[in-house]
């Protein structure tokens, strides 16, 4: 047995220094082993981390006269039907939940990008009395989380009239610290001589700020945007708090609402989950390079 | 860059700056005014000293929350450090369709997590695809109560923050992998160190200060949790509450029927100290982590 096991030993495990496999043959055969095993392994990963809304599409797909609680499971639906869909659509008006969702996150895009390049700018272009302040401040909204002060905030909010609108909804988020901080390296990253050639040619700091530097950050922008939209289309507990009447929900509150109130019917929560995830993902296979680019520049270090 | 005209600068900073002063700024000092007040959710409300945290001490929901939350930060934060790793080292090099593989295990950490947290409901409810395969398996005779036993509740949430928060730290770490200096390895390898060996004396150290960065960032959101165990529990926190984190029980107080906003303030300062607590922990680790 040990006589037996012995050289398989030391083939798997090779001394210090010796080239892994003896001959050309076998290291070509553990190589193409090892692609195997490394795409096994991808495989499954595939199937925990997308499995779980592949099956939730195929629920949402199956129609009253199949059973969805069968084993072993059946992901593929047997009749593929859209009532479900509607059936979610009668009993929660979640066609303008999404609408009040886009509404929301395209409005949250656009004032991130906005404001946020505005004070960006002001912070990277412009010295003033009292910039660093600014900064801190900007600095300081980063490492106070939204769960610390929600209280305070419903209460702010309250007393501007905000609460129940989609306005009350987007304000807090309107820009937010990292919008500011994220624009202001991507300015600080632009030469300045472009645009202190702009301002030989007598352009005003508003046309520097439109028509020279703006351009000139798209993607930062991108990023800005992408997350923004992204966040507002997600974010739960502030909608939750701040929206009372049905009619005014956001998706996520909305589809919380559908499976929590109405219905005990999966096939018709996993159409309303379908309809809250399936545009976001959409949108991001189709934005996945600008996303990974904003991951993986520091958008995580906030 | 000389301002012909000092409000310019102040303009330009303006929105942003209004909506940092009226929605956070302005709230957080109103947190900590109303922390030492009696105040309710309508309004109203006095100085009371420190009677709050007083209470504080003696609230077993709060101390219950707290005991939850801390589970949550005592399990996330070794399984994001770690499992995430795992994760990035196996998408790291670029073999044939990688990047749709690294697309997709990115993608629960796009979608919200209402819909992932509905997703596992379904998923582990009494008849659902876990219970049935468990079931199925032989390994139970009885499902098991995943979504209203409190303490698996509270797994099963723990679990879902995981499985959703995989693909968001892969990526960090995946950065954090590129910068990792070839020499280090080609020369361990020369010096005869297998793949195992080259992991511990090459990637883990140089790595160190971005696995410091994702278990604070682990930390700081696990001590935010609410949507998953919200959702989990269908807005109950598990038969009588019992599975409540803080922020589901500072929002019940302070934002529930006759909320107490100024009972609830006191508990969101405990939670901000806790949160600063673990941003502090990290600049400190980072110091001692360039001074060695």
């Amino acid at each position: 047995m040990t006589v037996r096991t012995e050289p398989r030993r030391t083939a798997l495990r090779p001394a210090p220094g010796a080239p892994p496999g003896r001959t050309p043959a076998r290291a070509a055969a553990r190589r193409v082993a090892a692609r195997i095993v490394h795409y096994l392994l991808l495989l499954g990963m595939l199937v925990v981390l997308i499995g779980p809304f592949a099956w939730q599409l195929s629920t949402s797909l199956k129609g009253t006269a199949e059973s969805v609680f069968s084993y072993p499971p059946d992901l593929w639906p047997d009749d593929p039907t859209l009532a479900n869909y509607a059936k979610a659509a009668q009993t929660v008006p979640v066609w303008r939940y999404g609408l009040n969702s886009l509404i929301v996150a395209l409005g949250s895009a656009l004032t991130n990008c906005l404001f946020g390049a505005m004070a960006g700018y002001a912070l990277a272009r412009m010295r003033f009395r009292g910039r660093k302040v600014v900064f801190a401040a900007f600095l300081a909204t980063m490492i106070i989380p939204f769960e610390v002060i929600m209280v305070s905030v419903f209460l702010t909010s309250r007393s501007l009239g905000l609460v129940d609108t989609l306005l009350g909804v987007l304000l807090p988020t309107a820009v937010t610290g990292l919008s500011v901080l994220l624009l202001r390296n991507g300015f600080r990253a632009l030469p300045v001589e472009v645009e202190e050639a702009a301002m030989l040619d007598g352009a005003g700091e508003w046309q520097r700020f439109w028509r020279v530097a703006l351009p000139s950050v798209r993607g930062t922008l991108t990023v800005v945007a992408i997350f923004s939209f992204v966040f507002s289309w997600d974010d739960f507990l502030w909608p939750l708090i701040v929206l009372s009447s049905p009619r005014n929900y956001t998706l996520t509150v909305g589809i919380q609402y559908l499976s929590g109130t109405f219905t005990a019917d999966q096939r018709v929560i996993a159409a309303g989950t379908m309809i809250a995830v399936l545009p976001l993902l959409a949108l991001f296979f189709a934005l996945q390079r600008f996303f990974f680019r904003g991951v993986g520049e520091g958008a995580v270090k906030g | 860059m000389i301002g012909r005209n000092p409000a310019i600068p102040w303009l330009f900073a303006a929105p942003a700056l209004l909506v940092a002063l009226v929605f956070s700024l302005g709230p957080f000092a109103n947190t900590i005014v109303l922390a030492f007040t009696d105040a309710s959710t309508l309004g109203g409300g006095a100085f009371n000293g420190l009677d709050n945290f007083a209470r504080i001490a003696e609230d077993e929901r709060f101390w219950n929350a707290i005991g939850n939350t801390a589970l949550y930060v005592a399990v996330c934060v070794p399984a994001m450090v770690t499992l995430p790793l795992l994760l990035a080292l196996l998408v790291r090099k670029k073999v044939f369709g990688i990047g749709f593989f690294r697309a997709v295990f990115y993608s629960p950490v796009v979608a919200s997590m209402v819909v992932v947290g509905l997703i596992w409901s379904w998923l582990l409810s009494d008849d659902g695809l876990v219970n049935a395969a468990l079931r199925g398996l032989r390994l139970i005779e009885e499902p098991l109560p995943f979504l209203t036993d409190a303490d698996l509740l509270l797994l099963s949430a723990i679990g879902v923050t995981v499985w959703k928060g995989l693909g968001y730290y892969m990526v960090v770490y995946l950065a954090a992998l590129a910068n990792v200096p070839r020499e280090l390895h080609e020369a361990a390898q020369v010096d005869g160190a297998g793949p195992v060996r080259r992991f511990w004396s090459v990637t883990v150290p140089a790595i160190r200060p971005t696995m410091v960065l994702v278990g604070t960032l682990a930390a700081v959101a696990a001590a935010k949790v609410f949507a998953e165990i919200y959702v989990l529990s269908n807005g109950t926190a598990g038969p009588g509450g019992e599975a409540a984190s803080v922020v589901y029980h500072i929002r019940e107080v302070g934002l529930g029927l006759g909320g107490e906003a100024g009972y609830a303030s006191a508990m969101s300062l405990v939670l901000f100290a806790v949160t600063l607590g673990f941003s502090l922990l990290l600049t400190r680790l980072n110091r001692r982590e360039e001074r060695l």
